[in-house]
């Protein structure tokens, strides 16, 4: 495992590009395009304010620059580094921006949700979305990128629309049975869209392209509800993260629930491993300290290391207890992501910040706990393999795959915690970001 | 209960008290009684006398006999007076009646005293009685106090119940007072979001329009130039064409989607058939097909049972190509009953096997200790006689130890019995060699007197042939005289020859002797020691065991090495004769 050297970076905005040559990070108003391998710089485009947000197209020739509070987006082209665009939304101001799955509209919603502003790179056309609803997950693009749901407020009820990409046409307009959406995702086959309802409720509806409604599920009736929704890669799952600490999941056929998930702070199932992450206090031989110690020797004499142990169930994990005269307790499950080969599901259940799950999807039972140090800031799969990255805000990263788990150590001097992680396409490299610095890891292809 | 206690207490005691006054009364009145009996009649016999003499004296004499008397009479006894003599007394009634009140009074003694012991064991009796009452009474007492105290009790649970369903009809009230309250707040929560939103809507709308309409100049997009689509197309015209064009592509996307799913639907269906045309076939292989027939067709009727085989008939092949529905319900009912006579078959050999098992352990439980007994038994019979078997053995040994010597000192003779006829039989064989050889030379020696003379005679022919020759040959014929010498001399070979043989023949033992002598020196030893040995069978007993053994040993590879080098035989037999 390689690292390349660290990079200044500003607001986590450090990207690969979707066909994996490129490597976009911004520092405060620049963007800086890098080759993806050699992260020589191949581009330089300065935008007028700081970037706060920052998205390729899909076909990696143009990147999306949005700085919120001035309501401009600028966008910039690989092709012809001399072209430019300008949209400024005016008085109506900015709050998100991001691309067509086309690359070649952006859709810009406006402040307090008036419209969503459809531009097009190529032609003078502007379409309006109107009424879009002010929630966490308001917009969806099928994986095909041919649909996109819309979801909308009127009149105290929430609708759903849903467009053709192609031309902004509208395809199919409907209410859905929900209090007040929060939510909404399309299944990887864009055949299925996944609609949820605000905590206060548990409820999950199932609709077709179509408008129909396939199903509604509903796990319990008064306490806060839902809190993530992940589909697996093959449309067949829909796991659900709730306040009750569990997880649930979904089949494609019925819609009914397979099975529960339970998140206890203690495991004793003697089929689960538990990795737990101890650290290591560092071996310095004596005739390797010297006076004044080296930078480097001293680095890593603070600097502490860490290796996982496997603990002998039963294992009782760190539990916090959850606050509860707060809004927005930290608790239940708020990350949960299947492997790329469906096989297994990642979650995290937020009062028990330092643990990874990672069940079994094919027996349905929990494989691995990875208890850590610090609490699990980020977490993502590898796009080709069973392979989990793991960032807890230190200078480490922690990678488990069904063979096993390891801890590595960032080399370098100063701090680096890293807060976000993305993979490369290929799953070769690894994007790891901290507050102010970036760097890629490189991982050995196993033969 | 405390005022309860209070009042009931004394009652209690008075009649506790009561009750005791009247058991020590009735205890004191037997002794009393008994007392003053006795008193009454065991009379002193001072007192007995004065009393008499009080009665009695010599003024009143007269009249206490008469007196005596009236008393007699009334009481039924003849009146002591003569009744001839008027005054006089009767001195034998008065002894009878006398003796008959000593009776009379002995009897009465005796009744009472029964009756006084009679009387104490009522009193005891009594006694006794008295005290189970009063234990009863204490009881009694007790249980109702106890029954005071559950009453009691059961009082305050029934009112502490009477409480506690007080608080919850006010918990449900409460309860149901809070869900009122909750969902009218709900309820009016929702009011007045709804109407904030149409506010907010409302608002919306305003800036809407106030931002939108004002033509607002920096809302713009400043491109360069406006690049290609990503598909190369261009924009198409939004018109009715287009919105059935994607109505129709929904369509199919969805289509294939369904597609896709009924494929696999298929496909797992089709695993799922085979998996259960399999469990099928399984079933009715393992269960027992003469059992199938007769208990089916009771069970559901001639009538199904036929159209079933029927179906089973024509459709055993075909049956799972045809779609679910036509066959779901003949499927699901065939293996279900196929299901239900496995599991009866099953049932039937669990409670079997389970039955057999406890059979099994109660006969063992029953058996084992008979069974153990005669076992036990059986297995002492047996190291007894085992032991026996080896007592005996050991005996057999110790004998054997005992009369060791003497048998194997005979064993050992017969084998030196046979070996010394064996040995004979050798001497023999030799002797008569020994004689042949002996006749050979004999004749030898006999053939080589006549050679001798013959040659004497032949030279005394030869001489005087030789003369005559010479006689002649002084006369005339010298040219006949050189040939015959050479016919002669030919003739006379044969006869070197025969010398020269003869001689080799008697030649080879002494060439051979130097390298032979030792093996035969040694034989002969051993033979003489054999001789000397077999001569003298059991005498000497152990010294000379040791020796034989070797010897016979010995003799017998000598025998051997004979026996293998025939042809060293008669050498040796040569060299033998040429020993003695």
């Amino acid at each position: 495992m390689n690292f390349s050297e660290l990079f200044k970076l500003s607001g986590l905005l450090g990207r690969f590009s979707p066909d994996g040559k490129c490597l976009a990070s911004c520092v405060q108003h620049r963007l800086l395009v890098r080759d993806a391998s050699s992260l020589q710089i191949l581009h330089l485009y300065t935008c007028v304010d700081q970037i706060q947000y920052l998205e390729w197209s899909s076909d990696s020739l143009f990147i999306l620059c949005a700085m919120y509070k001035r309501g401009i987006v600028q966008v910039w082209s690989l092709e012809q580094p001399d072209w430019h665009c300008k949209i400024d939304e005016g008085s109506a101001g900015l709050v998100a921006s991001c691309w067509s799955p086309d690359g070649r509209h952006i859709l810009n919603t406006t402040e307090f949700h008036l419209r969503i502003t459809v531009w097009s790179l190529c032609t003078k056309s502007v379409s309006y979305i109107k009424y879009p609803k002010a929630c966490q997950q308001g917009v969806a693009f099928t994986k095909d990128g041919r649909y996109m749901a819309v979801a909308e407020r009127r009149d105290c009820k929430d609708f759903i629309s849903i467009f053709v990409c192609r031309s902004w046409q509208l395809l199919r307009h409907f209410d859905t049975e929900t209090q007040d959406l929060f939510g909404i995702e399309w299944a990887p086959n864009g055949c299925v869209l996944a609609v949820w309802d605000t905590c206060l409720e548990y409820k999950v509806l199932l609709y077709s392209l179509d408008g129909r409604l396939l199903s509604s599920y509903r796990a319990y009736e008064w306490p806060l509800g839902i809190k993530s929704i992940a589909w697996s890669p093959s449309s067949q799952f829909l796991a659900i993260g709730s306040f009750d600490e569990k997880v649930r999941i979904l089949n494609h056929v019925t819609w009914k629930k397979i099975t529960e998930l339970e998140h206890a702070a203690t495991i004793a199932s003697k089929q689960t491993i538990v990795y737990k992450e101890v650290e290591k206090s560092p071996t310095v031989g004596t005739e390797r300290l010297s006076f004044p110690p080296t930078r480097e020797l001293a680095s890593s004499l603070f600097s502490t290391q860490s290796k996982y142990d496997i603990s002998q169930v039963p294992v009782s994990l760190q539990y916090i207890k959850p606050v509860a005269d707060r809004a927005n307790p930290k608790v239940g499950v708020g990350m949960l992501a299947f492997s790329a080969d469906n096989c297994f599901l990642a979650t995290k259940n937020d009062n028990i910040p330092n643990a990874v799950w990672i069940w079994d999807i094919r027996k349905l039972k929990l494989a691995v706990v990875l208890e850590q140090l610090c609490s699990i800031q980020c977490f993502q799969w590898d796009p080709c393999q069973p392979r989990l990255a793991v960032c807890t805000g230190s200078s480490r990263v922690y990678l488990w795959s069904p063979a096993g788990c390891v801890v590595v150590q960032v080399p370098g001097e100063g701090v680096f915690q890293i807060i976000s992680l993305s993979w490369h396409s290929s799953g070769d490299s690894m994007l790891l970001l901290s507050k102010d610095n970036f760097c890629v890891c490189y991982l050995e292809r196993e033969e | 209960m405390g005022d309860w206690r209070t009042i009931t207490v004394p009652v209690l005691s008075s009649d506790s008290q009561n009750t005791f006054l009247y058991t020590s009364e009735r205890k004191t009145s037997p002794t009393s009684m008994s007392s003053q009996v006795l008193r009454l009649s065991l009379p002193s016999s001072k007192n007995m006398h004065s009393f008499f003499s009080a009665f009695c004296t010599e003024e009143n004499i007269e009249q206490s006999i008469s007196y005596i008397d009236r008393e007699l009479t009334t009481l039924g006894f003849p009146s002591i007076y003569a009744e001839s003599k008027g005054k006089e007394l009767n001195l034998v009634s008065m002894v009878n009646c006398m003796n008959e009140l000593l009776v009379l009074q002995h009897k009465n003694l005796r009744a009472q005293e029964e009756i006084e012991i009679q009387h104490l064991k009522l009193g005891s009796d009594m006694d006794h009685l008295q005290n189970c009452y009063a234990k009863l009474k204490e009881q009694l007492e007790l249980s109702k106090r106890e029954i005071v105290g559950l009453q009691e009790k059961d009082r305050q649970l029934q009112s502490k119940n009477r409480n506690l369903h007080q608080l919850l009809k006010n918990e449900k009230d409460e309860v149901q007072k809070l869900q009122n309250i909750i969902s009218s707040r709900a309820t009016q929560y929702n009011h007045d979001m709804k109407r904030k939103e149409r506010e907010y809507n409302k608002l919306k709308e305003r800036l809407h329009q106030l931002v939108m309409n004002k033509k607002d100049k920096k809302l713009a997009m400043e491109v360069l130039n406006y690049v290609g689509r990503a598909d190369g197309k261009r924009g198409a015209w939004r018109t009715d064409k287009t919105e059935a064009r994607n109505e129709e592509e929904m369509y199919k996307i969805l289509l294939s989607d369904y597609e896709q799913r009924q494929k696999q639907l298929l496909l797992e269906n089709t695993e799922l058939k085979k998996v259960l045309q399999q469990m099928k076939k399984d079933i009715i292989s393992l269960l027992p097909p003469q059992k199938q027939k007769p208990k089916e067709r009771p069970e559901d009727g001639l009538v199904l049972s036929d159209q079933e085989e029927d179906i089973g008939e024509l459709n055993k092949e075909n049956m799972w190509e045809l779609s679910c529905e036509t066959v779901r319900e003949q499927l699901t009912n065939s293996i279900r009953k196929q299901w239900r006579m496995l599991k009866n078959h099953v049932e039937k050999l669990d409670n079997q096997v389970s039955r057999g098992h406890s059979g099994a352990l109660n006969e063992k439980d029953v058996i084992s200790r008979e069974d153990h007994e005669l076992e036990t038994e059986k297995l002492e019979l047996e190291i007894q006689q085992c032991k026996e078997m080896i007592r005996t053995q050991q005996q057999l040994l110790q004998q054997q130890l005992t009369c060791d010597d003497d048998t194997t000192l005979l064993l050992q003779d017969c084998y030196l019995l046979e070996e010394r006829e064996r040995l004979q039989e050798e001497w023999r064989l030799f002797r008569e060699q020994k004689k042949n050889f002996e006749k050979e030379r004999k004749s030898f020696t006999e053939a080589a007197i006549r050679l001798g003379l013959e040659r004497k005679a032949f030279e005394e022919d030869r001489g005087a042939w030789l003369k005559h020759q010479f006689l002649s040959m002084t006369a005339d014929c010298k040219s006949e005289k050189m040939t015959t010498p050479s016919a002669f001399l030919r003739s006379s070979d044969p006869d070197i020859r025969l010398v020269r043989s003869a001689s080799r023949q008697r030649r080879p033992p002494s060439v051979l002797s130097p390298t032979v002598s030792p093996e035969p020196c040694q034989i002969s030893q051993y033979i003489t020691q054999n001789s000397v040995a077999s001569e003298k069978p059991a005498a000497d007993n152990k010294p000379n065991l040791w020796v034989e053994s070797d010897d016979k040993e010995e003799t017998e590879e000598c025998t051997k090495s004979w026996e293998d080098s025939g042809l060293g035989t008669l050498c040796r037999n040569l060299h033998m004769e040429q020993l003695p």
